[in-house]
């Protein structure tokens, strides 16, 4: 009999279809692992299997019998205990309060106290779980932290483990432990469920997989009888290759360097390792990987959001840190960006679609005088804009958000290539585009290309890296595991790269 | 032994004076402690204070205008939690609408009512919360240093002001040794990780706001019917204020808590004294100037000399579910 059996699950948020029709079965005493990329829909599953959300329809059997689960409460009734991605501890409490949250075992502190210290002995000994129960959760390592999380769940008697993301924060021998502790779970009995969106974790560890893809299941398959390239081909899908014609590249002198780059992220992991490439004048790199490998981190750091830990980035041979260290003065230098994430980065979605259009160049002098900003002016301009990127509706005054996607991602497009660019970074250029602005803009990039200018392209869409780019360089796990040039490639090349399998395939 | 005097007198004021401090403080402890950032403790308190008298003088008794006090003030506490919990509203702003609203309806009320300007009718005997005096008082007073620590630092006070430190030990026992302390401590840090263990934020930060409310009705009470009294309007005069100060200044604990409250009290208790004394060289101090004292020491104690005060991280965040 399945320990978890979900049928038909069905989840929106508004318009977005985070979950659609799933089924999953995960047998008992396994690992299971599920795949995809980030927003295909695997937290939120987990989510409704943890009661964090309820699902919109479709049913949930634990252990055969079937269950309705509306609270974490409840979840944690039927057996079933889950390791976050962000934590959920309380850093200024000890180890022993934090297991004990929710689970005090009377008004008075004191004899559930005696009770979990017993408790973590045992899970200590059984499990090699050892951990200072009085020790305050905030300054431990991370993998110990993340040893919190799990024996809170053990304490509570799960027998179900579901593990979110867990190590998007662990060093690679951390990562070693978990696997190891993970397979000790699955044989004496526990069933374990594994997100990620690490492949190689996938085949290290995991009984079966289960592969989702725009909040759909698009497959479940025995690990033994997979392999990674097979899975990324599941996890990017397959589209109708759009047509771009372009001609050959008039290569100029090389505009942007990446020199010996690395990143580290707020919680101290490392992002991006040593990574280094040119790009040159009238050329498009391709930038492929499964989201996640560094490739946000690397384009912020270009951008001057964020700052590498090591390593210089070069423009026209001058480095960036010394000459122009923020995202305003490398606009300034001719190193513009347009975001992967145009809702959080790119617009206001509370301004007219006008002051969207002038963000970051409010101080032109075409704008206005001194610190006034000329209305007309900037109307003037946006709707000049609008007619050549055929931005609809064609009204200047309208809110942001009340334009389409496409038609989000054209302002933005039309507000930085506009402003003649020397070096062009875009990420995730049609992410969420419909099929007639995805031409378009992938028009205006080649004709950018031709005209000169220097442009980084960072998508998980493998299609549009292979029709755009004149080289392409994949990351994986923060480092470039391979370059290729779209004629020498195929997407099972790039998916085996993708995956960080770096010898060649056939 | 006339400094001796001086200086008991001027503790047995302070004390005095930091009952509605200690109360108004572990009302923001508690609220804050789960997560809602209540600056409305003024506004809370002047309810009370206005109910409390309004019952206590149509009752002539102390105990059912305290009751009147807490269920007013518990009442704009719940107005404060439906805007911040339920509803997910800025704190900053329900806590600044509670104390304008409470301010602003005391005073139009009580001059409908009373049409005195604002005051209620003065209060005395039963109506009042007057100093219980400890048995064999006045006999221990003759003793030497001794017996005036008996007689009016210990004795002499309303039932109030031992409430007062019954609160503190009952706050601070249940923040660190109870199921329901623990939660309020994890709720305000992080309100993800006690909804994922399973427990109701909401119904956590309720209980939270609800205790600061009946905390608040107490400390309103004390100012009418044990300080004062009666009402005045806007008697409270920042107190609220000075009393989020002092918890910042104990960092969010509750003995650290009522001993900044004693500080103030004892600062205001100065003030009062330094009234029309001629100082040396520089001659007698204007009233205002010493009136400011306190408040400006509230300000050089918060900006110098508490070191580093980290609130609870989540206290002014409403909980909403991440996606």
């Amino acid at each position: 009999m399945p320990a978890i059996a979900l049928t038909g699950i069905d989840k929106r948020f508004g318009e977005v279809r985070a979950n659609s029709n799933v089924n999953l079965t995960v047998a008992s005493g396994s690992v299971h692992g599920i795949v995809g990329e980030n927003g295909a829909g695997k937290s939120t599953l987990m989510s409704i299997l943890y009661g964090f959300y309820e699902a919109d329809r479709g049913t949930i059997h634990i252990h055969g019998n079937e269950v309705r689960i509306r609270s974490p409460k409840e979840a944690i009734a039927v057996g079933i205990g889950m390791v976050h991605q962000h934590f959920m501890l309380v850093d200024p409490l000890s180890v022993i309060d934090n297991v004990m949250l929710g689970a005090e075992g009377g008004a008075l502190l004191s004899k559930g106290e005696q009770h979990i210290r017993a408790a973590l002995a045992k899970l200590g000994h059984d499990y090699g779980l050892d951990i200072d129960p009085d020790a305050i959760v905030g300054e431990l390592p991370v993998g110990l932290q993340q040893r919190v999380e799990i024996l809170k769940a053990l304490v509570r008697g799960a027998d179900i483990l579901i593990l979110d993301e867990p190590t998007a924060v662990l060093t690679p021998d951390e990562a070693e432990q978990l696997f190891a502790l993970l397979r000790t779970l699955a044989s004496q009995g526990k069933t374990v469920i594994l997100i990620t969106h690490k492949l190689h974790e996938i085949m290290a560890v995991t009984d079966h997989v289960s592969v989702m893809r725009r909040g759909e299941m698009v497959a479940t398959l025995e690990t033994a009888q997979t392999s990674p390239a097979q899975l990324a081909d599941q996890m990017v899908g397959r589209h109708v290759l759009l047509d771009v014609s372009k001609g050959p590249a008039k290569l100029g002198p090389v505009r942007l360097s990446v020199d010996h780059l690395v990143i580290k992220d707020s919680h101290a992991s490392l992002r991006v390792k040593d990574v280094s490439f040119d790009i040159r004048a009238g050329e498009i790199l391709g930038l492929a990987g499964v989201a996640g490998n560094g490739q946000k981190e690397l384009l912020e750091a270009l951008a001057g959001i964020i700052t590498p830990t090591l390593g210089r980035i070069l423009l026209e041979g001058e480095d960036l840190s010394l000459v122009a260290p923020t995202p305003a003065e490398r606009r300034v230098h001719g190193l513009l960006h347009i975001p992967e994430d145009r809702q959080r980065m790119g617009l206001v979605s509370a301004f007219s679609a006008a002051e969207s259009m002038i963000l970051g160049y409010q101080t032109d002098a075409e704008f206005g005088t001194g610190p006034l900003l000329s209305s007309s002016a900037i109307e003037a301009h946006t709707t000049k804009e609008m007619d050549l990127y055929d931005i609809r509706p064609r009204d200047a005054s309208l809110k942001t958000a009340k334009f389409s996607g496409g038609n989000q991602q054209k302002i933005v497009l039309a507000r930085e290539i506009e402003h003649h660019p020397k070096v062009l970074i875009v990420g995730q250029p049609t992410r969420g585009v419909d099929v007639g602005a995805i031409e378009f803009i992938h028009k205006r990039l080649i004709a950018l290309r031709d005209a000169g200018v220097a442009i980084l392209l960072v998508s998980v869409e493998l299609d549009e890296i292979m029709s755009l780019s004149d080289r392409i360089i994949v990351m994986c796990g923060g480092v470039i595991t391979g370059e290729r040039t779209p004629e020498t490639t195929n997407d099972r090349d790039l998916g085996l790269l993708m995956a960080g399998v770096t010898e060649r395939a056939g | 032994m006339d400094i001796y005097a001086t200086l008991i007198a001027i503790l047995e004021s302070s004390i005095r004076l930091c009952i509605p401090l200690v109360f108004a403080c572990l009302a923001g402890l508690w609220s804050e402690k789960s997560g809602v950032v209540d600056i409305g403790l003024e506004g809370k308190m002047l309810v009370a204070a206005f109910a409390s008298a309004a019952a206590a003088g149509a009752t002539n008794s102390a105990f059912i205008g305290l009751g009147a006090g807490i269920i007013a003030a518990v009442t704009f506490a719940l107005i404060h939690g439906f805007a911040a919990i339920s509803q997910r509203g800025n704190q900053i702003v329900s806590g600044v609408a509670i104390n304008m609203l409470a301010a602003g309806l005391t005073a139009l009320v009580g001059n409908a009512w009373y049409a005195q300007g604002g005051r209620t009718t003065p209060l005395e005997g039963n109506a009042r919360f007057l100093p219980l005096t400890w048995p064999g008082a006045e006999v221990i007073d003759q003793i030497p240093l001794i017996g005036p620590i008996y007689a009016h630092l210990i004795s002499g006070h309303s039932i109030l002001a031992y409430c007062a430190l019954a609160a503190t030990v009952a706050s601070a026992f249940v923040l660190r040794h109870t199921r329901f302390g623990l939660r309020i401590r994890a709720v305000g840090e992080n309100p993800a990780a006690v909804d994922t263990a399973g427990v109701s934020v909401t119904r956590l930060r309720y209980t939270a706001v609800i205790i600061a409310g009946v905390l608040c009705g107490f400390a309103g009470s004390y100012l009418s019917l044990g300080q004062a009294a009666g009402f005045l309007t806007n008697m409270t005069a920042g107190k609220g204020f000075i009393a989020l100060a002092a918890l910042i200044f104990a960092k969010w604990r509750a003995w650290p808590a009522m001993w900044t409250c004693f500080l103030f009290g004892l600062l205001d208790a100065v003030a009062i004294r330094l009234q029309g004394v001629s100082v040396p060289g520089i001659g007698q101090i204007p009233v205002q100037a010493i009136q400011a004292l306190p408040y400006l020491m509230t300000v050089i104690l918060l900006a110098g000399f508490i070191g580093k005060a980290i609130p609870p991280k989540a206290s002014g965040l409403p909980y909403v579910k991440e996606r």
